[in-house]
């Protein structure tokens, strides 16, 4: 008789566990679709919902083709893109260094990705799809420089995390030094990778970065289960029949391989990594995998940033500078909740 | 059995560097110094003959030879001021943390300063030199609180891995928050993002004499609590035990630090690394008084940061490579190379 009441309270609060998670899901999904349709209809002009549905459905439109055809769905559909991968490489490695604050762009390899592009814009005057290419192997090869430096029978997260401030440190100040070289006329190009923006986007850029996401946020997801159980720590993990160097492993490559594709187009979009997975893991709780709620808020911090830099503020901005200033009163917000609840980082 | 036991347990108290030793160490590292200043007047983009340097050096600014020695004159003076003051600011920022990795550029606090520069000139149109060391001083301490707190935060207290975190995520803000102020002002922005690398080109008697009452207390402060160091290196608990105020010993030391990193980073811009390296190898020299690191630090210090500065003049030719890319260069392996000697726990 006990037991089998046990046995109900387990199945409901499973079922009203899965419930919240589908909803949460659903929500952000549906916030995201908002912020998105916001985005392509309404500008410095309001294009009528009717004539924006009809330009996506490939009619032509006059005017609208080109002020949302041209400009904004591109624009948009980066945003998106960019914000997934952000998302979900920023928190496979928050999950798997089980830290908040160890996110790709503070470990180095968004500034990997930078110091690449950089130098392939100013010095060796290069344009289009060759700088993502080099952005993507830098990004690559400062992963694994200090995935190798932090080596010493076997790897310690405590380490990475630590060699990864110091290569970081390094490799900005080569990106501050080539800009401060730059002539004016690469300068402005340039600029953005110290900020991340999705100016002037293209569509073609958006299709490297889809055929990225799908390959290595696919592998990522469908590896959602072993990620998770890296929480609970590399012994308990590994009781419980994760794999746990490879599941590693295949964190490391796709992640990084997220991280620096949507670099390579838009620069490092400042703490979008960061934030998004401790605002989904605040908002999922402990219902379900954090990885697509993650990748979900990523979007909508980019898109929502995006939009509120082009026109909510007294002048322009790009969205790293609104995402990063985010990060002041997230860190503050750190503060407070930790030392209510008396627990550690 | 026993005595082998002995020596383990004296070793950290009893380094075993002689008074003679040290000694030595410092009439060495007085003599680089003074060899360093020689070249860094010496050497630079033009090649100066040997008599317009003797001339300028006593006041003669007649030819173009005099005339660029004239210059690399207070430049080396900046130099080396610069240098002390931040490698003891380092020294003593490792001392109060008890944390090998605290450094002025790691630990965020030069970005706080940097902040506060930024916001005061395009807000409050502050343009005097002492208004520029202030709001300097008050930005470096925000930011020195604000990432203590944060990385304190939380069971095992300040460990060198959540400072090191928390300053990293507090600098991404910051910058953050620089670019947004400055982005849209492009008259001033050339000029901000110069002064954002760090560098002693320029310098004049005029820039350096505000700095000077700032560093001179800076370094007053820092020096004389070599002996409260001392006790805080046993612990908290020990110390207060031994008498110390530890909150009180704390906040001096602490002060002392940020008006020498701030006084300094208000002047030439965001130096890092020079903090973390230099007490290091002092330490590695001297042993781990601070009565004797400390002082040796700022030597040492000075030291680097001039040989950085005449690198950078000779490397680059004839265009200069700034101090703050040198030292970024020479420092991140070595933060790294600190990072792998350490026993860090698994995650």
């Amino acid at each position: 008789m006990v037991t089998s009441s046990t046995l109900e309270i387990i199945v409901a609060s499973r079922r009203r566990r899965q419930k919240k998670y589908v909803l949460v899901v659903g929500a952000l999904a549906v916030l995201l679709v908002l912020i998105f349709a916001i985005t392509l209809s309404v500008g410095h002009s309001f294009t009528p919902p009717g004539d924006v549905l009809r330009v996506l459905m490939g009619e032509a439109v006059p005017g609208a083709s080109f002020t949302v055809g041209q400009l904004r769905l591109p624009r948009a559909l980066l945003g998106l893109l960019a914000g997934l991968s952000f998302g979900l490489g920023g928190v496979a490695f928050q999950i798997m260094l089980r830290n908040p604050l160890a996110s790709p762009d503070i470990i180095g390899i968004s500034s990997g990705a930078s110091a690449a592009a950089v130098f392939a814009i100013v010095v060796l005057s290069l344009k289009g799809p060759i700088v993502s290419v080099l952005a993507v192997s830098a990004g690559l090869g400062v992963a694994l420089a200090v995935y190798g430096l932090s080596f010493r029978n076997g790897v310690a997260g405590t380490r990475l995390i630590l060699v990864g401030i110091g290569v970081s440190a390094m490799l900005e100040s080569v990106v501050a030094y080539i800009l401060s070289q730059a002539p004016a006329w690469s300068l402005q190009e340039a600029m953005r990778w110290l900020t991340g923006s999705v100016n002037g986007a293209q569509l073609d850029q958006s299709a490297t970065l889809a055929i990225a996401l799908a390959v290595c946020g696919g592998l990522l997801l469908s590896r959602a289960r072993d990620i998770e159980a890296l929480r609970l720590g590399d012994d308990m993990a590994a009781a419980l029949g994760v794999r746990v160097s490879e599941t590693r492993m295949i964190i490391i490559v796709t992640a990084v391989g997220l991280i620096a594709c949507a670099t390579a187009v838009t620069g490092p979009i400042a703490f979008v990594a960061f934030l998004s997975g401790p605002i989904a893991g605040r908002i999922v709780g402990d219902s379900g995998p954090v990885l697509l709620p993650a990748a979900l808020i990523g979007a909508v911090l980019v898109l929502g940033g995006d939009y509120a830099g082009q026109f909510l503020l007294a002048s322009r901005y790009p969205v790293g500078v609104i995402t990063g200033a985010l990060g002041a009163p997230y860190l503050i917000y750190l503060i407070i909740r930790v030392s209510r609840a008396g627990g550690s980082l | 059995m026993m005595p082998a036991r002995m020596k383990t347990l004296a070793r950290p108290t009893m380094p075993g560097i002689a008074k003679r030793t040290r000694s030595v160490w410092l009439l060495v590292t007085l003599a680089l110094l003074a060899v360093l200043c020689a070249l860094s007047v010496t050497i630079g983009t033009r090649d100066v003959a040997f008599a317009d340097i003797i001339a300028a050096l006593q006041g003669h600014v007649e030819t173009i030879g005099q005339a660029a020695v004239a210059l690399r004159i207070p430049r080396t003076l900046l130099a080396l001021l610069a240098g002390a003051a931040l490698s003891l600011a380092g020294a003593v920022m490792q001392g109060v943390t008890r944390n090998p990795l605290a450094d002025p550029g790691i630990l965020g606090v030069n970005m706080g300063a940097s902040l506060a520069v930024v916001i005061g000139v395009v807000w409050f149109d502050i343009t005097s030199a002492y208004a520029f060391i202030w709001t300097a001083i008050a930005g470096s301490a925000a930011a020195a609180v604000f990432v203590y707190t944060i990385g304190s935060l939380g069971r095992g207290g300040a460990t060198p891995l959540k400072l090191a975190l928390a300053g990293a995520a507090t600098s991404v803000a910051f910058s953050s928050l620089v670019i947004a102020i400055v982005l849209p002002r492009s008259d001033i922005a050339g000029g901000i993002r110069s002064w954002q690398i760090g560098g002693v080109g320029g310098a004049t008697f005029e820039r350096i004499s505000p700095m000077l009452p700032f560093l001179l207390v800076g370094f007053a402060v820092s020096l004389l609590s070599a002996r409260k160091l001392n006790s805080l290196a046993l612990g908290d608990e020990l110390a207060s035990g031994l008498g110390e105020r530890v909150a009180v010993a704390r906040a001096t030391a602490a002060f002392g630090a940020i008006l020498l990193c701030a006084a300094t980073t208000a002047v030439c811009g965001p130096i890092g690394f020079l903090g973390l390296v230099v007490p290091h190898v002092c330490r590695l020299l001297v042993g781990i008084d601070y009565r004797w690191l400390l002082p040796f630090s700022a030597l040492g210090g000075a030291c680097l940061l001039i040989a950085a500065d005449v690198v950078g003049r000779i490397v680059a030719r004839p265009a200069e490579l700034d101090v703050g890319i040198i030292t970024a260069l020479i420092g991140a392996p070595f933060f790294i190379w600190v990072v792998r000697r350490q026993k860090v726990r698994e995650l």
